[in-house]
């Protein structure tokens, strides 16, 4: 029996502010993207010879990629380990993992100069397996496909029983719902192939986006260049997977009126000390043995940004979640959550566009406007995205069809627990 | 973000240096360059060593016999007959009028090559005779394992067996994944074309002229013949010969012959390589750090097998547990 209520589709007003704001958002950046596809990436980033990747490969990619982590860290924590109490935050996860990476895709599409070569590298006749860029792209490619056989139990069980197009179409209902039976039966039998295959995956992939940059020690910062740094990728994704899955949660039940589920994050919270002092005993570990700790008080950008990412972002955030006080009150839960949120962002672009050094650079990159607002523009259309689904599907656990918030007692009581 | 720059002084004032005996770092006054080269050393090779030995047998055999260019930089004038014959031949690169190319004033800055040129001629100070400025040319070095080739994600860039490294323009998907790993810097790419750009960079006169053992268009277009083309076995003979028979003439270093494994186009020079904006590299090629971490990761798709297996028995066990528990509840609840 599970403590909590079952998923069901929210129930809310669809238009309110934030969603008016959302969807501005969302029109500026597509409108840059769309300049972007007539006019080239040069008329809209501040890429050059020099700087060849920029934001949109720091944010949109190698970010997306890592702030989906929750997707594969709770399916590993409920579907793996067994652990049913987390049960009511594995489809939220998993779904902003398949959004996630199905906007990793999309902003992908803004910054290859020849996007409609995209599936170019599925092709065995253009196979190139000893580019890294290669495992991350074919892994990228297959995971969203395993994402989205994961999510669709969530499809079918809304739809079962319940499929009833008007009109002609109605034509349709049978076949329709018949086949969403025979999925249901099928997927149910042999889930537990791609929950792990999903596992497998991401941490394949989320390793070779962190060998990426090792091809090019000459024009790394010695801060941020490290053969080891596929297993920094690494663990801080699997880091990273249960923030964010605590910041979504919050963000979510705050928008929904729901009740934080401290119930289930305090005790999820417990996990993230442990992974998170994992990747900090890597990074200093390999920071010393390698002596690159010499560069900490250079004065450089670089330098200062390791100290934002690691020693503010990553160190403090994981030093708040050793205290049980900070773990049960949602507060601060939320701050240390979102702390080490930053810390993963931060540390990505600093690997893919801060650190990168190239030697005949005539001036440093930043991004350009339009750079800013696609970045935003996506994040925004995900966020959009996200709420249609959650108002169609069962996804989020709600306290009562409806109900603007509850307290926990009441529904124990109605359950009968 | 933006006074980014400052940093790279930075890390070549406070050279640091490795000691092996010690394992710590001194101040030592080595560049970064150094620096890195060992850091590299160091974590790649350590960990990857078997793997390094093996690529670099295979390379020395393969490419023995490649096709390479000698360049003297001493003897080059800077007339840019090359890179007039280079945008000739290229029938890719946007035209430009033969006069361009007589305009000196382009030395006044140091330049790259860019979408519409393979090839550019910089001017350097001659500390030892003012009145005779050092011209080097420079393009791509077709390196002997080429960071570009074994980053790209289709292949559309490839090792010819002379030599040349080659681009195809309908593989690349744009992702830019090649000018990123390329320690010369030298791909340029095509940011103001919306629907086809390509990478550019030399072909190493490829389809029209080495493929055929024709020398390259700007080999040929030379007239003080700085550049030598041929069995890239046989350059380096001359060279060391040329740097023998002439010591004051050339500091004694054959840039490419072991620079990141070896280039096919090899550069002796009056001055310190720095000095004419040779980057100072170590002996490793740099895909031998990323392809033995990737081909540890995929070794015959044991590693992420064992990882499915494990994680199989680890759900099938954790799950065998519950349910046992689980019966054992439901049998105490009913006898109650
Ligand atoms: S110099 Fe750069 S572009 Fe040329 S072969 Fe080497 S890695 Fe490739
Ligand atoms: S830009 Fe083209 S040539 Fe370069 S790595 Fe990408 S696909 Fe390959
Ligand atoms: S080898 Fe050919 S493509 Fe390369 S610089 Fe010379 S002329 Fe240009």
């Amino acid at each position: 029996m599970s403590f909590h209520e079952t998923p069901t589709p929210i129930d809310k007003r669809f238009f309110t502010t934030g969603v008016k704001i959302l969807i501005a958002l969302m029109i500026t950046g597509l409108s840059f993207g769309l300049y972007r596809m007539i006019f080239g990436l040069g008329s809209t980033t501040n890429l050059t010879d020099q700087y060849p990747w920029g934001m949109w490969i720091g944010v949109d990619v190698a970010s997306g990629v890592a702030l989906a982590a929750g997707g594969f860290t709770t399916a590993f924590l409920a579907h793996i380990l067994h652990r049913e109490h987390f049960h009511a935050i594995v489809r939220p996860a998993l779904l902003t993992a398949m959004l996630g990476y199905t906007f990793v895709g999309i902003g992908l599409m803004f910054d290859l100069g020849r996007w409609y070569n995209i599936w170019h590298p599925a092709l065995p006749m253009m196979w190139q397996g000893n580019s890294v860029l290669f495992e991350v792209g074919m892994c990228v490619m297959v995971y969203l496909t395993v994402l989205y056989i994961e999510f669709l139990p969530v499809v079918t069980e809304r739809f079962i029983g319940q499929v009833n197009l008007p009109g002609m179409l109605s034509f349709f209902n049978e076949p329709i719902d018949r086949l969403l039976s025979f999925l249901d039966n099928i997927l149910g039998k042999v889930m537990f192939v791609f929950v792990i295959a999903g596992v497998v995956l991401s941490c394949l992939h989320q390793s070779s986006l962190g060998t990426l940059m090792v091809i090019s020690p000459y024009k790394m910062h010695p801060l941020y260049w490290s053969p080891l740094s596929p297993l920094f990728f690494l663990a801080s994704a699997i880091a990273v997977g249960y923030p964010m899955v605590i910041f979504e949660s919050m963000i979510a039940s705050k928008s929904f009126g729901h009740k934080t589920e401290m119930d289930i994050l305090t005790p999820l919270a417990k996990f993230i000390p442990y992974l998170l002092g994992s990747y900090i005993v890597l990074k200093i570990g390999d920071m010393i043995y390698r002596g690159t700790y010499v560069y900490l008080f250079e004065g450089s950008t670089q330098s200062r940004m390791f100290w934002l990412e690691f020693g503010i972002l990553t160190v403090v955030p994981f030093l708040m979640l050793l205290s049980s006080r900070v773990r049960s009150s949602a507060g601060w839960l939320f701050t240390a959550a979102t702390m080490y949120i930053l810390g993963v962002l931060l540390n990505r672009c600093a690997v893919f566009f801060v650190a990168y050094q190239p030697p005949f650079a005539e001036k440093a990159y930043f991004p350009a406007i339009g750079e800013f607002a696609l970045t935003i523009g996506l994040i925004a259309t995900l966020m959009l995205v996200y709420r249609v689904f959650v108002s169609i599907l069962p996804v989020i656990p709600a306290p009562e069809r409806g109900a603007i918030s509850s307290d926990n007692a009441s529904i124990r009581i109605k359950q009968g627990i | 973000m933006s006074c980014r720059k400052d940093g790279a002084k930075n890390w070549d004032q406070q050279a640091i240096a490795f000691s092996l005996e010690t394992g710590k770092y001194h101040n030592m006054g080595i560049n970064r360059r150094d620096f890195i080269k060992q850091l590299a050393g160091i974590g790649g090779i350590a960990l990857f060593a078997k793997d390094v030995n093996v690529w670099a047998g295979e390379q020395t055999t393969t490419l023995r016999d490649s096709l390479g260019v000698l360049v003297d930089t001493t003897l080059c004038v800077g007339c840019r007959s090359c890179e007039k014959a280079c945008n000739q031949i290229n029938q890719e690169l946007p035209r430009k009028t033969p006069q361009s190319f007589n305009d000196n004033s382009v030395f006044d800055k140091k330049r790259r090559m860019a979408a519409d040129s393979y090839t550019v001629v910089n001017r350097y100070n001659n500390p030892g005779n003012s009145g005779n400025p050092v011209y080097v040319k420079f393009q791509c070095m077709h390196c002997a394992d080429p960071a570009c080739v074994s980053a790209c994600i289709v292949g559309a860039l490839t090792k010819e067996s002379n030599g040349a490294v080659k681009y195809d323009p309908w593989k690349c998907i744009g992702c830019r994944y090649c000018m990123t790993a390329c320690p010369f810097q030298v791909p340029a790419y095509e940011y103001n074309n919306a629907t086809t750009p390509q990478v550019r960079k030399c072909t190493f006169c490829f389809e029209k002229r080495t493929s055929k053992g024709k020398a390259p268009a700007c080999v040929q277009a030379c007239p003080m013949e700085v550049m030598t083309f041929g069995k890239k076995r046989e350059l380096i003979k001359i060279a060391k010969k040329r740097i023998e028979k002439y010591p004051d003439r050339y500091i004694p270093h054959l840039y490419g012959e072991h620079e990141l494994g070896g280039t096919s186009w090899l550069y002796l020079s009056s001055l310190p390589f720095e000095k004419i904006d040779f980057p100072k590299f170590g002996y490793i090629s740099t895909p031998s750090y990323t392809e033995p971490i990737q081909h540890a990761i995929f070794k015959h798709f044991i590693p992420p097998l064992t990882l499915f297996a494990v994680l199989g028995g680890f759900m099938w066990f954790l799950r065998q547990r519950k349910t046992e528990s689980k019966s054992v509840l439901n049998e105490e609840g009913q006898e109650k």
